[in-house]
């Protein structure tokens, strides 16, 4: 009789753990997908930075300075290797940029074309979906690390091949005056 | 936040629980009692739930064409499908479907059976009376709707609520045409089930839209919290709110069939602590006072408009 409890017992537990890994494997695989989400948006900007460069140039053709540092800072975003890597460089993209629509406030004919004002629209729309994007990523990296950190999943999740992951921390770069030369 | 979200969470699987105790004491005591027996419940389910297929299946386009709702392009409403997507990103969700509605009064709806099934309408009312940030707030309480499968918790109510009406009216009708099961206890054990059974028939159905009406409630709750989750940002629609409370101007396409689905309550709200009991929404001084809770004390938060009398 002892024998048949015994085995029950072993075979809840087996149970119990195939569950956890089940669940562990299900919310690894939701922040591998939150995390290309990311990538998406991020590619989706870097596509439009070139029409918004030559929208500006059609008016001001001779701010050279800032249109390369755009171009430069994009190229880098987009060669970005590691995370820490790619935050740095977007925060020098989000700067130059910055000095790009700072060029194009003082021409008012440019503003006010419907190209220019839908790339504005779309380039804010991209921007505020990167941080949603981030946004569901830190949200599921919390119900990952919840689950492998509380008891007992905490003593199996090392032993079946799940390690911490990372918050998506956003470093404020350190903000620069604006340059604009006339 | 996450306090609000977990606490209308729990509140909701108590009220539903509530209602299946009511529903099985009833389907006890009417089988005991009359002559249509325990299947009487079993029947009942059976019929409410076709019924509700229709409607489940097909129900967004039909709320959708009723309200004359039109599906805009993104090069339409680039703000619109921005945010929204934006917002689904979020949620966890696949894009909804984005309708607008020509009409002046501002509110907006979540319909479809899953999300990724779903769809969002907003009035152009909303689009210019809201500013940006109090239009994200009301999305993000849509697609929290959405994400929280409310339309599909709706469904099962109102399959719980027809069941109820159903077997009591059944009941009524036995009793009309004579029929009473002879207990197997006979005499007194069967005249108080009989009494029970006679009391439940008649409040169960009360009760039961008391209880949806709570539930419907509930749910908003729920969304506010979930929407204001979305955008870390409660204020936005605290804000929305309280312009939406200021401006009474009814919704034409709304009825009673649809009034539940949408943001504000677009018909004429009940006042009076009774009668409160009927609204699909609650007070919407109470869902800026409870986004406030969220944001916390220094946050800064527009001040609730004085409600219009």
């Amino acid at each position: 009789m002892a024998g048949w409890i015994v085995i029950g017992i072993v075979v809840l537990l087996v149970l119990y753990v195939v569950y956890l890994y089940n669940k562990l494997v299900v919310l690894r695989n939701r922040i591998n997908n939150a995390w290309s989400q990311i990538d998406v948006q991020l590619r989706r900007r870097y596509d439009l930075i070139p029409n918004l460069v030559e929208a500006v140039k059609g008016y001001a053709s001779h701010e050279r300075e800032v249109f390369e540092r755009v171009t430069e800072a994009r190229a880098k975003a987009i060669a970005a290797g590691s995370v820490g890597e790619q935050s740095q460089a977007e925060n020098m993209l989000t700067g130059a940029l910055r000095s790009l629509f700072a060029v194009a406030e003082a021409y008012p004919q440019l503003r006010a074309t419907e190209n220019f004002q839908q790339l504005q629209e779309e380039l804010s729309g991209t921007e505020s979906k990167i941080a949603f994007a981030r946004q569901f990523y830190n949200d599921t990296v919390l119900r990952y690390e919840n689950l492998r950190q509380s008891f007992p999943t905490t003593l199996l999740a090392g032993a079946l091949g799940f390690g911490g992951r990372e918050y998506f921390e956003m470093e404020e770069a350190a903000r620069e005056p604006v340059k604009v030369q006339f | 936040m996450y306090e609000h979200i977990e606490r209308n969470a729990r509140v909701t699987w108590l009220l539903l629980a509530f209602f299946v105790l009511l529903i099985l004491a009833l389907g006890y005591a009417i089988g005991e009692v009359s002559d249509l027996g325990y299947a009487a419940l079993p029947i009942a389910a059976a019929v409410a739930a076709v019924s509700a297929t229709s409607s489940y299946l097909y129900g967004d386009r039909v709320v959708l064409a009723v309200s004359g709702a039109r599906e805009v392009s993104h090069d339409e409403q680039p703000f619109l499908h921005n945010t929204v997507e934006g917002l689904a990103i979020a949620a966890g969700i696949p894009k909804p479907r984005v309708f607008v509605i020509a009409d002046s009064a501002p509110n907006a709806f979540a319909t479809g059976r899953n999300p990724a099934h779903a769809s969002i309408a907003v009035t152009t009312g909303l689009l210019e009376k809201l500013d940006r940030l109090e239009l994200e707030g009301v999305l993000a309480h849509e697609i929290a709707h959405v994400q929280h499968m409310d339309i599909r918790l709706s469904t099962l109510v109102v399959v719980l609520v027809g069941m109820v009406a159903l077997v009591s009216d059944w009941f009524w009708r036995s009793m009309r045409w004579g029929g009473r099961r002879r207990s197997r206890d006979g005499g007194g054990a069967a005249g108080v089930l009989a009494l029970i059974a006679v009391v439940l028939a008649i409040f169960a159905p009360v009760a039961a839209h008391l209880i949806r009406f709570a539930v419907s409630r509930r749910r908003e709750l729920l969304a506010d919290a979930g929407g204001a989750m979305l955008t870390r940002y409660p204020a936005g629609l605290a804000g929305a709110l309280a312009k939406l409370d200021a401006d009474r101007e009814p919704l034409e396409v709304a009825n009673k069939a649809t009034a539940h689905l949408y943001i504000v309550n677009p018909l004429k709200e009940w006042g009076g602590s009774l009668n409160a009991l009927f609204n699909t929404h609650p007070p919407i001084e109470e869902r800026i006072r409870r986004l406030r809770e969220m944001a916390g004390p220094t946050a800064d938060f527009p001040e609730a408009r004085e409600p219009s009398a």
